[in-house]
Order: C-alpha cells, then sequence, then structure tokens
C-alpha cells in the first residue's frame, strides 16, 4: 500500500488501518461491528426495518389490527360492492362486498412466509450447492454450474406458472416453486465468494498447517462469504414477494380461499377503470412491503461494501 | 476471438438441451397431466379413440424417446401440433411479433433511459440528481410490475384523455397505432429493468472512475469529457452489456403480465393460455423459443464481450 | 547507471537557471475529509525543483510523499481532499489559482507524470498506439494517423522491440518492464519541462528496475527536464538524484544534496533509514528496523511526528514542532542545501 491509496480511495478503513495491521479475526469483527455502526445511523435502513417490523407483527396477529376476518363469509354483503372508502370502512370494500381493510391485513400473512420461506429455501440450497462447487472444483463444479445455466435461461414467471399448475395454490407451494427456480443465483455468489477466498493467503496457511477440509471450510471460508449471500438474500426477499403477487395475479399462485395481495389485485383489475380504490390499497401494501425488504438489503449491503460508499 | 465464440456456442448447446427437457418434464411428466382425459374433459374418454390418439402422438413411448423425437423436431422446424389440430408453430409465428416489438421498444427505453439515469447520477455524487435516481429507481423497483402497469394505464392512458384532451396513449393495445401502441406497454415493461440498468451504471461508473487509468488519463491532461467518456464509461460499459443482453430474455418472458395488463396478443399470452388449458406442446414450444432468444441474446453479449475487453478477445 | 555517469553528476544542479526555479512548492498542506475525521496528509510542505535537477522525495507509506506530488499534477480528489493552504509555483504562476482549463493545458504537456503500476494506469481496453497518441491528439491536435505515426516514434525512443508491429497491441500484452517504458514514453510524450515520477520502479523486477531507471536518466538529461523521483528505496536514489527530501508525517524532516545524505544524515528518521538497508559488509548483524509504526494521519502525534519511534526523544520533542533548521558545520560554515527539522539536529550531524 502507497500513500496514493488516501487519495484514491480515502475510506475510513485505509487510513485507520495505517495504524497496524491487525489479526484476521479483528478485521472481520470490526467489518460487522463498522457495519452495525454504519446503519443505525441510516435512515433508509432504520425506517426499513420500522416498516419490517410492523409488517411481521401484522402478519402474525392480524387480529389486533382488524375486527372482521376475511373467512367469515356472512361478513361480506354485495350490496356493498365497491363501495369508496368512509370513516368506518377506510379502504371501502371489493367486487364481493368485502370490507377491502380486512383483506389486505390478513393478507400481509402469506406475502410474509413466501418470502421468509423462499428465501430460506435458496440460502440453504444455493449456499451448501455453491460450497461444495467452489470448494471441490473439478467435475461436481462443472456440473453444477451447467445445471444453474439451465435455471437461468427458464424465466421466472413461465416456469413458476407450469409447474404451479400441477400443484395446490398456497403460500407453501409458492415458496417451493421460486425457491426452485430461484437458487441459482444464491449459487452463484457462494460458489465466486468461495473461489475468492480459498486461494487467500490465510487459508493456504490454514491447509499447509494441515487443517481438514471440512474445517477449514467452516472456520475460514463460510465467514467471508456470507455477506454477500446476506445482502442478495435481503434483497431477494422482497423480489420473491413480488413474485408470489405476480403469479398470484396470473392465477397461477396462491388461490382462494385463501388471500393474497396478488389475488386481490387480479380480482379488482375487472373493475379497475370504475373502482380503482379497490386496487390500490393491496397494491400500496404489496409495493410498501416490497420496498422495506430492499431498503433493508440496500442498506446493510452500503453498510457491509465500504468500497462503494 | 473465433475460438473463443464456438467454445461459447458449444456451451450453449447443453442449456438449450436441458432447458427444453426440463419443460418437457415439467409439461408432460406432471401428475394430472393425461392429455387425452384432459381433451375429453368431464366425459370419460372413449377407450377406442384414446388409443389410437396415444398411437398417432407417440404417448406411449418411453420419455425420453418422446422427447429425443420431439426436440429433433424442433430442430427441423417441427414444433409439433395440438391435440385440436392446430400447428404450433404457426400459432408461435402469429404471437411473437408482437412480443418481440414489445420487448424490442422496452430494450430500447431500459438502455437508454437507464445508461443515461445512472451516468448523471455517477458524475453527481450525493448531490439532488443523484438522490433523485436513487429513491426513484428504489420505488420502481419496489413496485411489481402489474401496479406500474395498472397506474400508468389509468393515468397516461385514460385521465389524460378524458381530463386534459391529450389522446396519445391508449389504455389497451391497438395495433391501428402502429409503433405509439407499442410505447406505454414496453415502458411499464421496462420499468424494472430500467432502475437495474441506472443503479448497476452508476455503481460500474463510479468504480471505473476511480480506477488508476481514469487517473492517467485527468494526468494527460484531458478534458473532462474524454476522460469520462473514452476511458471511464467505456470501461464501465462492460458489466452493464451483460446486464442488458441476459435481460433481452427477461424482458420476453416477463411479457406475460405486460401484455395481459393491455390485452396484446403475444407469446406470453398464449402461453398463459395453453398452462391453463394444458396445451402442452405449445407450452413446450414457447418456452423453448424463449430459451432460444435468451441463448441468442447471450451469445450476442459474449461477442460484445469480446469487442469490449481485449483482455478477453486474446485470452 | 555506471560509476562513470554518477561521477559527472554529482557536482549539483546542471544547469541551474538564473532566478526562479522550475517548480516551487511552498507550505503546502493537503488535509482528506473522511468519515472518520480529518487526515491531514501533508502539513506544511516546500521544496523546489530546477530544470535539469532531480530531486528525490523520500519516504515510508502515508509520509504524503505522493499526495504532495497529486496535488502538483492538480489530480487530487476533491472533495474529499482539501488544499487549504500552500502554494505551487511553476514558472513563475501559481497553479492553485489557474482556472481550470488552464490547469488542464498545463498537464501532460508541461507537467508529466509516471505512476507506480503500469498496468493498472494504462488503460485495459485501449491500444498502448491510441493512449500515447491521444496525447497528440488533444494537445496538438493531430490527426489520428499522424498521432500513430508518433506514438510509434516515441516507442522507438523508449526501446521497445518492433514498436511499429507493437503500437496495435493492449497493455497486457506487454511485459511489465515494457509497460512501464509506455509510461514513460507517455510522459515524455509532449516533452514537458517537468515530470514526476511516482515509485515508478517498485513493481518491477530487481533486473527490470535498473533499466528503466537508466533510461528515465538518460531522456531526463537529453530533454533537461526537471524530475521529482518519489520512492521510499535508498538505493534508486543514491544514482539518480541531486538532491534529496526526507518525509515523515506530511513534513519534510530533512532535505540535503544527495550524497551527503548517507554519510551525514542529520535527522534521526534519516539515520534509521539509512541503518536499516542491508549492507553486504554487516553480513551476520541483525538487520535495523525502525521501531514502531507510521503515524495515524487522523491523529498526527503532537510535537515531532517521529518522537513515539525516535530513540532520542526528548521533552521538547513532544510539546513542540521542530522547524526545518539551517544546518551548518560544527564550526558555523554554512551546508548549502541542507535542511534538518530535528530540535537536536547538531547532536545527531556532530555527534
Amino acid at each position: 500500500m502507497t500513500d496514493t491509496q488516501i487519495a484514491g480511495a480515502p475510506s475510513a478503513g485505509a487510513v485507520v488501518s495505517k495504524g497496524g495491521r491487525k489479526k484476521k479475526k479483528d478485521r472481520e469483527a470490526s467489518l460487522w461491528s463498522d457495519a452495525i455502526d454504519d446503519l443505525r445511523r441510516n435512515p433508509v435502513f432504520l425506517i426499513g426495518a420500522f416498516l419490517v417490523l410492523c409488517l411481521l407483527v401484522i402478519s402474525a396477529v392480524p387480529q389486533w389490527f382488524t375486527d372482521g376476518s376475511p373467512f367469515d363469509s356472512t361478513a361480506c354483503v354485495l350490496q356493498d360492492s365497491l363501495k369508496t372508502p368512509s370513516a368506518e370502512h377506510w379502504f371501502g370494500y371489493d367486487i364481493q362486498g368485502c370490507d377491502v381493510y380486512t383483506r389486505t391485513v390478513w393478507a400481509a400473512r402469506n406475502s410474509v412466509i413466501v418470502g421468509i420461506v423462499t428465501t430460506t429455501l435458496v440460502t440453504v440450497i444455493g449456499g451448501a450447492l455453491g460450497l461444495l462447487a467452489g470448494w471441490t472444483g473439478g467435475i461436481v463444479d462443472s456440473i453444477l454450474s451447467r445445471f444453474t445455466e439451465i435455471f437461468f435461461a427458464i424465466p421466472l414467471l413461465l416456469g413458476g406458472m407450469l409447474i404451479m399448475s400441477a400443484l395446490p395454490g398456497n403460500a407453501w407451494t409458492v415458496s417451493l416453486v421460486l425457491a426452485i427456480l430461484g437458487w441459482p443465483q444464491i449459487f452463484r455468489i457462494m460458489r465466486s465468494s468461495v473461489l475468492q477466498n480459498k486461494n487467500n493467503d490465510y487459508v493456504v496457511a490454514a491447509r499447509a498447517l494441515g487443517a481438514g477440509t471440512l474445517r477449514i471450510t467452516l472456520r475460514h471460508i463460510l465467514p467471508n462469504a456470507i455477506a454477500p449471500v446476506i445482502v442478495v438474500g435481503a434483497i431477494s426477499l422482497g423480489v420473491y414477494i413480488s413474485a408470489e403477487a405476480a403469479l398470484s395475479y396470473l392465477g397461477i399462485g396462491v388461490q382462494p380461499p385463501e388471500i393474497s395481495w396478488g389475488l386481490m389485485v387480479s380480482d379488482a383489475s375487472v373493475r379497475w377503470l370504475q373502482a380503482p380504490h379497490v386496487l390500490l390499497f393491496p397494491a400500496v401494501a404489496l409495493s410498501i412491503t416490497v420496498l422495506a425488504f430492499i431498503m433493508v438489503g440496500d442498506a446493510v449491503r452500503d453498510a457491509l461494501d465500504p468500497k462503494l460508499r | 476471438m473465433g475460438r473463443y465464440l464456438i467454445r461459447r456456442l458449444i456451451q450453449a448447446i447443453p442449456v438449450l438441451l436441458g432447458a427444453t427437457f426440463l419443460i418437457y418434464l415439467l409439461t408432460f411428466a406432471m401428475p394430472g397431466a393425461d392429455p387425452i382425459q384432459l381433451l375429453a374433459g368431464e366425459k370419460k374418454a372413449d377407450p377406442l379413440v384414446a388409443a389410437m390418439l396415444r398411437e398417432k402422438y407417440h404417448l406411449d413411448d418411453p420419455f425420453l424417446l418422446q422427447y429425443w423425437n420431439y426436440i429433433t423436431g424442433v430442430f427441423q422446424g417441427d414444433f409439433g401440433e395440438t391435440l385440436s389440430g392446430r400447428k404450433v408453430l404457426d400459432m408461435i409465428t402469429e404471437a411473437f411479433p408482437y412480443t418481440m416489438n414489445l420487448a424490442i421498444v422496452a430494450f430500447v427505453i431500459e438502455a437508454i433511459v437507464g445508461v443515461v439515469a445512472g451516468i448523471m447520477a455517477a458524475l453527481r455524487r450525493g448531490k439532488f440528481i443523484d438522490q433523485l435516481v436513487l429513491i426513484s429507481t428504489l420505488l420502481v423497483i419496489s413496485i411489481p410490475v402489474f401496479v406500474t402497469g395498472f397506474v400508468l394505464q389509468l393515468t397516461l392512458g385514460v385521465k389524460l384523455k378524458n381530463e386534459w384532451g391529450i389522446d396519445f396513449f391508449s389504455p389497451s393495445f391497438n395495433e391501428a397505432d402502429g409503433f405509439r401502441a407499442y410505447l406505454l406497454p414496453a415502458f411499464v415493461l421496462a420499468s424494472t429493468s430500467l432502475a437495474y440498468v441506472a443503479r448497476l451504471t452508476r455503481t460500474s461508473l463510479m468504480e471505473t472512475m476511480r480506477a488508476d487509468y481514469v487517473r492517467t488519463a485527468t494526468a494527460k491532461g484531458l478534458p473532462r469529457r474524454r476522460v469520462v467518456v473514452n476511458h471511464g464509461l467505456r470501461n464501465a460499459m462492460i458489466p452493464i452489456v451483460t446486464f442488458l443482453g441476459a435481460d433481452l430474455g427477461g424482458l420476453m418472458g416477463g411479457a406475460v403480465i405486460t401484455e395481459r395488463i393491455f390485452n396484446i396478443h403475444g407469446v406470453g399470452g398464449l402461453l398463459a393460455k395453453s398452462v391453463y388449458l394444458k396445451e402442452g406442446a405449445v407450452v413446450v414450444g414457447g418456452v423453448t423459443l424463449l430459451v432460444l432468444v435468451y441463448l441468442i441474446a447471450n451469445l450476442i453479449v459474449d461477442l460484445l464481450y469480446a469487442v469490449l475487453d481485449p483482455r478477453i478477445r486474446y485470452a | 547507471m555506471t560509476i562513470i555517469d554518477k561521477t559527472s553528476n554529482v557536482p549539483a544542479p546542471r544547469s541551474a537557471p538564473e532566478g526562479t526555479p522550475l517548480l516551487e512548492v511552498r507550505d503546502l498542506h493537503v488535509e482528506f475529509h473522511t468519515r472518520d475525521g480529518v487526515a491531514k496528509a501533508v502539513n506544511g510542505v516546500s521544496y523546489s525543483v530546477s530544470a535539469g535537477e532531480t530531486l528525490a522525495v523520500l519516504g515510508e507509506s502515508g509520509s504524503g510523499k505522493s499526495v504532495t506530488a497529486q496535488a502538483i499534477m492538480g489530480i487530487l480528489d476533491m472533495p474529499p481532499g482539501k488544499i487549504p493552504h500552500g502554494e505551487i509555483l511553476f514558472q513563475g504562476t501559481d497553479l492553485l489559482k489557474l482556472p481550470a482549463e488552464e490547469f488542464r493545458k498545463v498537464r501532460g504537456s508541461k507537467i508529466a507524470m509516471i505512476f507506480q503500476d503500469a498496468l493498472s494506469s494504462l488503460n485495459p481496453v485501449h491500444t498502448v498506439g491510441a493512449q500515447l497518441g491521444e496525447m497528440f491528439r488533444v494537445h496538438r491536435g493531430m490527426s489520428k494517423k499522424d498521432a500513430t505515426a508518433k506514438a510509434v516514434e516515441l516507442m522507438d525512443r523508449v526501446k521497445i522491440p518492433a514498436a511499429k508491429a507493437r503500437v496495435g497491441d493492449y497493455p497486457h500484452q506487454f511485459s511489465g518492464g515494457m509497460r512501464q517504458r509506455i509510461m514513460i514514453a507517455m510522459a515524455m510524450a509532449l516533452e514537458p519541462d517537468l515530470i514526476i515520477a511516482d515509485e515508478p520502479t517498485t513493481a518491477l523486477d530487481v533486473t527490470v528496475q535498473a533499466q528503466v531507471m537508466d533510461l528515465l536518466a538518460e531522456l531526463q538529461r537529453e530533454m533537461n527536464m526537471g524530475l521529482i523521483l518519489i520512492t521510499h528505496d535508498l538505493g534508486v536514489v543514491a544514482d539518480v538524484a541531486d538532491k534529496i527530501a526526507v518525509m515523515y508525517g506530511g513534513r519534510i524532516v530533512e532535505t540535503a544534496p544527495v550524497h551527503e545524505i548517507y554519510s551525514r544524515p542529520a535527522h534521526p528518521y534519516t539515520r534509521g533509514l539509512l541503518d536499516s538497508i542491508p549492507r553486504l559488509d554487516q553480513k551476520g548483524q541483525e538487520l535495523y528496523a525502525i521501531k514502531g509504526l507510521p503515524p495515524n494521519l487522523l491523529n498526527i502525534p503532537s510535537g515531532c511526528a517521529f518522537n513515539p519511534r525516535c530513540p532520542k526523544a526528548q521533552d521538547i520533542c513532544r510539546t513542540d514542532v521542530p522547524v526545518l533548521h539551517s544546518v551548518t558545520e560544527q564550526d558555523g560554515t554554512e551546508m548549502p542545501g541542507r535542511g534538518s527539522a530535528c530540535h537536536f539536529w547538531k547532536e545527531q550531524l556532530h555527534g
């Protein structure tokens, strides 16, 4: 490192690290603690995290937020069909004469389930296979890599439609399908991260000192690869929620009597030009949810990647 | 250069075969996918007729052989027939131009608006325009396409005409309008990718502007404009081109929703309908075509990549 | 460079012009505003170079030697960089006060810079011919064809074999030494009055280092240019430089004509640097190393920045910043060009 680097990239790290060469572990700890420090002061993160928290509470206990239930068939009266918002019914009524507010609140749960389950599955499958491919290399790597290319070539929505057409439509099956189509993304990130770290001096040193493969992978490689995976995971959580809504909108995601924002938008789209409010409320709820997760993911990425500051 | 291209071409073949096989498998080997029973509908199928149809469509052949017959047919331009006797290729070629036009217009919008917005943001880092690009792209990425679609349909398609008297965009697709008919749907289709392109351009350009060779260019006394365009942007384009190329396939696949909102009879709509109707042959044919488009777009990207980056060309 | 060359260089400034030097830096300060505070990279540096003269600026990472050079070139990133104080007089005009467009015209044509890592400093996607020719096209308005012809000429001049055939090659197709020659050719293209070479040989093999240094010195002599050679390698300096400025913590701690510094350093830091050079005649002994670490620029020690590492530090060193004293012989006769920013320079020099 020459002092030109101060001029080129005057990040805090470059200047402060002149103080001395800390041990590897410290550096990692400081990456995370720096990141947390950064997040605590970042309004984007704070707003996003607050919204996510609200969403989690709403989806866990929707009955706290509304007296009605969308599964109570007597609650809807056709006479109320498409009535506009009022003081008692903030979001108005949909085509069936059901309270849009109640349905919007209850529909949060399926979105959250899809987001979390899909992201977990994708991270586990993609992460494990990526680790395997990156670490073993050779034929295993080639086969797995070709395999992911196949998945990349299949359009997400059409692939989802195909598989969903043979499965019952609920949040769990949608999650499964999205995970099947989505894991290659995490696979690529994990694989390249492992490849990058595999030849780092400290890993080579650990190997030279006789550390076993498993131990090296778990102790040295995984912690380094985890940051990019978390970042992509957080951002794609929002994207999967959006994808569920898209599938439901196309009529092959979550099926009635289950409720979903995508489904609500789809139902409302028939009379959209006459009664836009029926469509707008679930659409806005959906957009805010996706936005919240993407904000959190974006902020975490910026915090973990000092280069982008 | 030639060797590089041939290698990429060879690598594309297993992907094409794998993807079509996967689609074929998903379409025909899924539970509840007996085409004969589906054709017969509610009634019990006449066993004699069923046997005849099975014979005609080789439905009793081993699965792999069925796939092999299918894919060799595809390479000879034979995408098969639906069970009701329509040629799949005819149905697809009828729908294809709409989707292709839509995707191309969307692609142009995405590339131009996205790249320009990204450049402006990168060059005025932290300033108003940068914040504006960051926030608006965040919003666009968060709002699902069908929501964007409906909102623009209502505002630009309906309100603009009814309340402002400007009759430019139509709320639903009207072929007679020619190019103009595609503008609104294409913008909706492009919106999410556009936001990604803007963000990618911003990051990529900011990164290259910090590179040593850009510092050298400044030290050479080149005008700022030349430094940015010839040295910064020229190098920053490499990842952007990759994204754009991969996205062309994505645009065609993602057109399902846009086509539905604006009532365009393209490949997306055809495929969605065929999935409901369990018209396996159309589904496989249509998706195969989309995979082909994706692979061709990727090959073009590889070619451009080699043009843009001499380190690859001479590797 | 051979011994004969060296002796011919010793009587310092070769063609010192009357009056003003080519470049004069006066009390330059540079700071970087980072998230963690203000990093003071340069704290009052003054030096000068005349035509045909070579000034070596010596110091370890973070001493401010490269930042000073970048300030002269006008290629500091601002923000976060800032020049709160100082003057950079080039041929009598203060570059810091020039309009941006005027300053740009000086860069490349009158002052040029050679960077350390030629691979990353050359644009990977343009041919070397295009990158060399760009100088002529932008500053001289030449046509593409003429510029390429000039590029071939330049490549010949820096002794790149088969220049004509290789003008269309890309940087990654050249070896490290050849790439550095291209960097040199680019800097020499418009025959500037001053060249700043920032560690031009650090990234190269030892065997190639000497060749590149010789080439640089040869071209400098031919064109009678001023040269600022930034380095941390005392070995490189001895052969080419006329005078030396040693930097530490963003200040100049010692200045001297080149050979005097080796025999009689007047600052403990310079002493430490000299002692840490491996020497053949002391084979088997433990190599000396300066204890401690370079100062943190966000929090430079009070008093003399070197005090925490100095073996001779006293109380005054922790409170008072030493100025650059003019150094004299024991009997009071002046030692021209010599200075030391040490409270105890007498003890260091004469002790």
